[in-house]
């Protein structure tokens, strides 16, 4: 059985470096932080998503593809000149090590929507460019768009995500930004695309958890055009925050009110304005709260959002040593790559901490 | 006359335990007890018991027992004996056969036949007397539009709404098919639940309209007690197109309950029935339905929701859709199990579908035409326990009604002759004599003991799958399994089978 014909929780280590002042630096890092919690993982997935690493093509939708034929790359490399004018594409460079095998072709494409097209559809471009990416994920079989944001990427394999560093070379890229997930299914996924991150557009999400509210989450993104082919939690979330951002235009504090949101008692006690507004979001966005053990990293264009389910049922914890922020599921992944901190702190249930980047470089 | 039928019930005394104290006798408005001084001992008249348990429960020396009467027509797995009784009865009388309460045929629960999650090693359950655990809903649209001000902030206006502590209504039941004190039990439970009950068609007796912010106020084909200051004593109007118990007809009261108050409120003659139109004669069709629904919201200036009630026939996915077009902000939709006070027999018990497949069956559908934020879906048709609410919540509905286990509670046992008028229970009658019976301090604590511990139970099981809000059931269909389902059957549902 492959990803999405059944529903598959993970248990799972997730970690994040981020550089408030926008600076790059290396995927070396991340790697060796998530490698700390090698035993939250059993080598059936993992991954990493880097944000600034493709300045050079920053205005261009940055498409990571994984195709199981050739005849997928070609029907799929159809559509995309049909679509899109395509300004480069490649392999996606990777180490051949033991650890990772039965790769499927992975390739890149930097890709901008065509003007005439967008503008006959009267579609914004991330609507576009969302379309495409469900269109060629549900319609063509054997090819499967697992990154398609501006400026940054996803790299997910089966495998430990040490290894899956290893394999993509991570440390040949640099960006302002990493995040990193290792994955333990208790289903046997066979399939790299089932790994994650998992991304849309330039939204990342690495997720340790078992949502309670799949299922009523699931319907309702269905409801709002999303279609859900893994049936995993990290793949619904991140519909929720694309829904609640960029749909509806909620910032990232109040989609955290939403998805978390505070229980009635704690509302009682907030100000008059502050009640009405989080009684506002959840009497309206009631489908999208999340509930069940959760911590999640987000990454977005300039800004990482850490947040824990409200009853703090996973672990999470954030440290800061200069413009440098270390997010992970366990400090030991902060300490083995930042050992001097200067502020370390455990997330609080449904509080969300958001850092964004002063200046984007 | 020779009656051709034979006594349903057999009354069982104890002569032993009978110390002819004649409660029974006073207690039976249907006149079974009666003391004879030749025999020195109770007597009783089996043709006119109808199992209303009241005799049992109130004799001292617990001699009473009331059994199914041995004596039976010659088996025939045809004709059964139900068949034979009706057609004397009709042979007798040329009427049509009424009955009251929910369809009693061996038709399928489909609740009984689905199961719920529980949380195992991979995520933890939550114990709701170590960490909250909410319950509260809010029922109508919920336009997903964030309006903001000129500072970017959000403008937190909702929309008309009902606000429930837990996710049960009553649902309607006229002053007229139930007495005054029945009516002030629900109010005075309705109000210390934090939740509402509901007029029925018959008004809204001036008595109660302290119990406003708790009331809903029916319209129904009758109009019976409609009028403006009515339709604005209550928290929200629901429009009754139809009912579970009887789908295409309208309501029925016999004249013998139509006396003093309840022809006040209703605001027809004493003694006359109370017959509703079938339809509502102002709406042959949906673009009506949408006419009344902004009549009312006019008459009520815009700040009450509009419920919409229909019963759960065939095609109700499409009905359900038009109505969510309507203008209406929540739909409440009547299983064929629903209770009624009066109804023809055959109606009852063949029209209409199961209220589980008809509520999946809108729930998907409102939600494939992406219009399932415009309504909420209440459920009604035989809730029975805490458990069904939960099913119901998530197969797609926000909250539920409960009628009969309401009367219940407060000490109904379903004999099943509300039409008669002669409730020893005080709850469907009129009579004086017999309503004073129940008590309303009582009643309506029996009923705030009943939610409560239905809430409890709730909590429990949403605990036990790891849910600690009652939004996030809400059409979480993953956390039910069908048992001994078809697929045809788990396809209708949304359900996967146990297993799966």
């Amino acid at each position: 059985m492959k990803e999405g014909q059944f529903r598959n929780p993970s248990g799972c280590a997730i970690s994040a470096i981020f550089d408030k002042s926008g600076n790059r630096f290396s995927g070396e890092d991340i790697v060796k932080s998530i490698a700390v919690m090698h035993d939250r993982s059993n080598g059936l997935g993992g991954g990493f998503a880097g944000y600034g690493i493709y300045p050079e093509y920053k205005d261009y939708f940055a498409f990571h593809v994984f195709y199981d034929s050739l005849a997928a790359k070609r029907t799929c490399e159809e559509y995309l000149e049909t679509y899109y004018d395509i300004v480069n594409l490649s392999k996606i460079p990777t180490a051949k090590i033991k650890e990772i095998t039965d790769e499927p072709l992975i390739w890149r494409y930097f890709v901008a929507p065509l003007k005439n097209n967008l503008s006959a559809m009267q579609l914004t471009e991330d609507e576009y460019v969302a379309r495409s990416v469900f269109h060629i994920n549900t319609g063509i079989k054997g090819a499967y768009i697992f990154s398609s944001g501006k400026n940054m990427g996803i790299f997910k394999a089966v495998g430990f995500p040490e290894d899956v560093g290893r394999f993509y070379m991570l440390d040949s890229y640099e960006g302002y930004c990493f995040t990193a997930h290792g994955r333990y299914p208790t289903n046997t996924p066979g399939w790299w695309g089932g790994a994650h991150p998992f991304g849309l557009l330039d939204l990342s999400v690495v997720h340790n958890g078992e949502i309670s509210s799949y299922d009523a989450n699931r319907r309702a993104m269905e409801t709002y055009g999303y279609k859900c082919t893994l049936l995993t939690d990290t793949e619904v979330i991140t519909y929720i925050i694309d829904y609640l951002t960029r749909i509806k235009g909620l910032t990232y504090e109040e989609s955290a009110q939403v998805m978390a949101a505070p229980f009635w008692q704690t509302i009682e006690r907030k100000s008059d304005e502050e009640k009405e507004k989080l009684t506002y979001l959840r009497h309206i966005f009631s489908s999208e709260l999340v509930t069940g053990p959760f911590s999640v990293i987000v990454g977005f264009t300039g800004g990482v959002m850490a947040l824990n389910d409200r009853l703090k049922l996973r672990s999470l914890v954030v440290g800061e040593k200069g413009d440098k922020v270390y997010m992970a599921s366990e400090e030991s992944a902060i300490r083995r790559v930042q050992p001097d901190l200067e502020k370390l702190f455990y997330l609080k249930g449904g509080e969300p901490v958001i850092y964004r980047t002063e200046v984007e470089k | 006359m020779i009656d051709y039928n034979v006594p349903l019930f057999e009354v069982v005394r104890n002569y032993d335990k009978c110390i002819s104290c004649r409660v029974c006798e006073r207690q039976c408005a249907n006149l079974v007890h009666r003391y004879s001084e030749e025999a020195g001992k109770m007597l009783s008249d089996e043709t006119k018991c109808v199992d209303c348990q009241r005799c049992v429960c109130l004799c001292p020396t617990k001699a009473l027992k009331i059994v199914p009467n041995e004596n039976k027509f010659r088996e025939n797995a045809n004709w059964q004996q139900r068949y034979l009784t009706e057609i004397y009865k009709q042979a007798e009388t040329g009427g049509v056969l009424l009955s009251s309460m929910g369809n009693p045929e061996p038709l399928p629960v489909y609740f009984d036949k689905i199961v719920l999650n529980a949380s195992q090693v991979t995520n933890p359950s939550i114990d709701p007397l170590r960490e909250p655990m909410e319950t509260k809903v809010f029922l109508g649209s919920k336009p997903q539009t964030v309006v903001r001000d000129e500072n970017g902030k959000i403008v937190p206006k909702t929309p008309v709404h009902l606000e429930l502590n837990l996710p049960v209504m009553f649902s309607a039941m006229s002053y007229g098919s139930i007495s005054y004190n029945a009516h002030a039990s629900l109010a005075r439970a309705a109000e210390k639940l934090g939740i509402y009950y509901n007029t029925g068609e018959g008004g809204l007796h001036e008595d109660f309209y302290q119990y406003g912010k708790n009331t809903i106020v029916q319209v129904a084909s009758g109009r019976f007690g409609v009028h403006k200051d009515y339709l604005n004593s209550g928290a929200a109007i629901e429009i009754k197109m139809g009912q579970g118990a009887k789908p295409g007809i309208g309501g029925h009261l016999p004249g013998a309950k139509i006396i003093g108050d309840v022809s006040k409120t209703r605001m027809i003659p004493e003694g006359t029935d109370a017959v509703s139109p079938a339809p509502h004669h102002d709406i042959y069709s949906i673009e009506d339905l949408r006419q009344l629904v902004y009549s009312i919201k006019e008459a009520t200036d815009y700040k009450k929701p509009v419920i919409v009630k229909i019963a759960a026939v065939h095609n109700i996915a499409a009905i359900a859709s038009g109505i969510a077009r309507s203008g209406a902000d929540i739909i409440a939709i009547d299983g064929f199990r629903g209770g009624t006070g009066a109804a023809p027999t055959r109606i009852r018990d063949n029209v209409g579908i199961p209220i589980e497949m008809a509520l999946a069956a809108v729930d998907s559908r409102l939600r494939e035409e992406k219009i399932r934020d415009n309504v909420s879906l209440v459920c009604a048709g035989s809730i029975r326990c805490s458990s069904d609410v939960v099913k119901a919540i998530a197969l797609g509905a926000d909250a539920v009604y409960i009628g009969s286990a309401a009367l219940i509670a407060m000490g109904c046992h379903l004999c099943r002759t509300c039409n008669s008028g002669n409730c020893n229970w005080g709850i469907a009658t009129q009579k004086p004599e017999l309503v004073k019976r129940l008590n309303p301090d009582i009643a309506s604590e029996r009923l705030v003991n009943l939610l409560t511990g239905w809430n409890h139970e709730i909590q429990e099981m949403m605990g036990g799958m790891g849910i600690n809000s009652i939004e996030a059931l809400r059409g979480n269909r993953l956390m039910l399994r069908g048992v001994g389902l078809n697929e045809k059957e788990l396809s209708i549902l949304g359900i996967k089978h146990a297993g799966e």
